[in-house]
């Protein structure tokens, strides 16, 4: 009884945000937007047809990067849009937890870029068509690129969760996505060698989103790749409830 | 039904609400009043669980909102100042959302919905996006929400702010209806619509509860109340103020306005009790001014309320 109204709590807070996406125009653009640029990188900077190789490398190594702009898009709505309108207070006042109302937004946001992912099949067929490619390899990036854009929702929905401007939100997400991105690569370590403890460089080393997506996309789904990017999930949803807990007016 | 205890709120050292404790039972509506940032939507904000108390609690049909906050809101509907309605959504989606976090499902669900929006006048503009409906329609929509699922208690900030004249009078008649079997809170600063709707008034200023009394007994509070104005005409203003002055019982007597051979007074009894008018009466019958009005003054809210908010 009690995980069924949970279930039907969260599905209603998902659906609301998703008939929320699709009623915008934001959706569409972001669709059309994000397939663009997809196939603008493979076809024209990785140069998909004169590789020569049937694998969709060149495709899925730009998905951080576009994710990196596209995604803090999708999230800023999630919480400082219920600010700025007030709404906020109804959905805080309704007989539901605060962790419902997170986890529907930010599935609904998952699910929003899930089908964006989706789209992207032709890809997949061209390159069937044109060679023989490894298709647990692809499945495997392709579920690495969910994950990792489940770990950018997350910062995206905590950072949103901090002001009522869509704009700030957006900002602080990129900012923390590059970094989060960068973490493993020598403009974050260099930074941090000069000073922090060798652990610490370690630790934020170790931290990159792109490392972890690099490994799943050689085709081995490495239970690590996947705990380190729920668990970025998790910290950061448990971040956005401690937010909203904390400054629920203004 | 709705039990207060000692509600506070303070932010930073700022105490927005101070020790705020009074009951609410099935049937009563309780007027909130109070100048701008006295704290009412402070206190309704803790009833209702948006923001957590400093200290004290409030108790919802015996769930206290600090232990079991899910089970208390259950038992409220809340209309938020400003009615704050998804704009991207139709008024039927919207309360299709709202009755699915209520934990209504299948026909349930669709008749609720159904009987809000008959309830609430919504049929005309229920395919609409709220984004393209009048401040009117989207308190409705607002209001609808809240009693959708039939709450044993209404909490209400502000109800009728920004309405026309005839949208204020609807949504008034809304609320007495249904205070029957419900437990009502409402804010307004509007001291004439506490006066029509409610049973009882809390004022509040300060963040404290400065008077807590029906409006009828609030407005005994008044200067002029019991005191009899006369609209009168010709005659000699000044030897009808000497003569009543003398008549026992009277505390008092003024001249107000003076216009041509038309003069205005109020005459002040020593108590409010105090039977002057027939002396009044019969003192008029002596001189020769002619009356055009006469009346005893009830007293006045705004009045009452300047006196003891300032």
């Amino acid at each position: 009884m009690k995980a069924n109204n949970s279930l039907s709590n969260i599905h209603a807070i998902m659906k609301r945000e998703m008939a929320g996406y699709f009623g915008s125009p934001v959706a569409y653009v972001f669709l059309v937007i994000f397939l663009m640029l997809v196939g603008f990188f493979t076809f024209y900077i990785s140069n998909f047809f004169e590789m020569g190789q049937a694998d969709l490398q060149g495709f899925f190594q730009w998905h951080p990067w576009i994710f990196l702009f596209l995604i803090p898009a999708v999230a800023m709505r999630l919480w400082a849009e219920e600010r700025r309108m007030g709404t906020i207070e109804l959905l805080l006042t309704f007989p539901i937890t605060i962790w419902e109302v997170i986890l529907g937004k930010f599935l609904a946001g998952w699910l929003f870029i899930g089908v964006g992912l989706a789209l992207t099949f032709p890809m997949v067929i061209t390159v069937g068509y044109l060679g023989n490619p490894d298709l647990g390899a692809i499945f495997c990036s392709y579920l690495g690129s969910l994950l990792m854009a489940g770990a950018f929702l997350s910062v995206g929905a905590m950072t949103s969760s901090l002001t009522r401007s869509q704009v700030v939100a957006f900002i602080i997400a990129i900012v923390i996505c590059l970094f989060f991105i960068l973490a493993g690569f020598a403009p974050v370590t260099n930074v941090l060698s000069g000073w922090a403890p060798a652990w610490l460089v370690n630790m934020v080393s170790k931290m990159s989103f792109l490392s972890h997506f690099m490994s799943i996309q050689r085709g081995v789904l490495d239970l690590r790749d996947a705990v380190y990017y729920l668990s970025v999930i998790f910290f950061m949803l448990f971040v956005n409830g401690v937010v909203i807990l904390n400054r629920r007016t203004s | 039904m709705i039990e207060v205890k000692s509600l506070t709120k303070r932010f930073g050292n700022k105490t927005a609400v101070d020790d705020v404790s009074f009951t609410v039972e099935k049937g009563e509506i309780l007027g909130f009043l109070g100048p701008n940032a006295a704290g009412k939507s402070t206190t309704m904000r803790m009833i209702t669980g948006f923001i957590p108390p400093t200290a004290g609690t409030a108790v919802i049909g015996g769930n206290d909102i600090r232990t079991a906050a899910i089970a208390a809101r259950r038992l409220i509907g809340y209309l938020p100042e400003n009615a704050p309605v998804y704009p991207d959504m139709t008024v039927t989606a919207y309360l299709d959302f709202c009755a699915q976090i209520r934990g209504f499902s299948g026909q349930e669900r669709k008749a609720r919905i159904e009987e809000t929006i008959e309830k609430c006048f919504l049929r005309d503009v229920r395919h609409q996006a709220i984004a393209t409906l009048s401040k009117g329609f989207r308190q409705r929509v607002c209001f609808a929400q809240s009693i959708l699922h039939d709450p044993p208690c209404l909490i209400l900030d502000e109800p009728t702010d920004g309405l026309d004249p005839n949208q204020k009078h609807e949504v008034r008649q809304m609320i007495r209806r249904m205070s029957a079997d419900k437990a009502i809170i409402l804010s307004t600063h509007i001291l004439e619509e506490m006066e029509t709707v409610c049973d009882r008034a809390i004022i509040i200023a300060r963040g404290r509860i400065v008077a807590d009394d029906t409006p009828a007994r609030l407005k005994t509070r008044s200067a002029v109340h019991g005191a009899v104005s006369l609209t009168l005409k010709k005659g000699d203003p000044d030897n009808f103020i000497a003569r009543v002055k003398t008549l026992p019982g009277v505390a008092g007597a003024q001249i107000l306005s003076r216009e041509g051979d038309n003069w205005r007074a109020r005459v002040f009894p020593e108590a409010n009790d105090a039977p002057i008018l027939q002396r009044i009466l019969s003192t008029l019958s002596e001189g020769e001014a002619e009356t055009s009005a006469i009346f005893v003054e009830q007293g006045r809210l705004d009045e009452v309320f300047r006196s003891i908010t300032t």
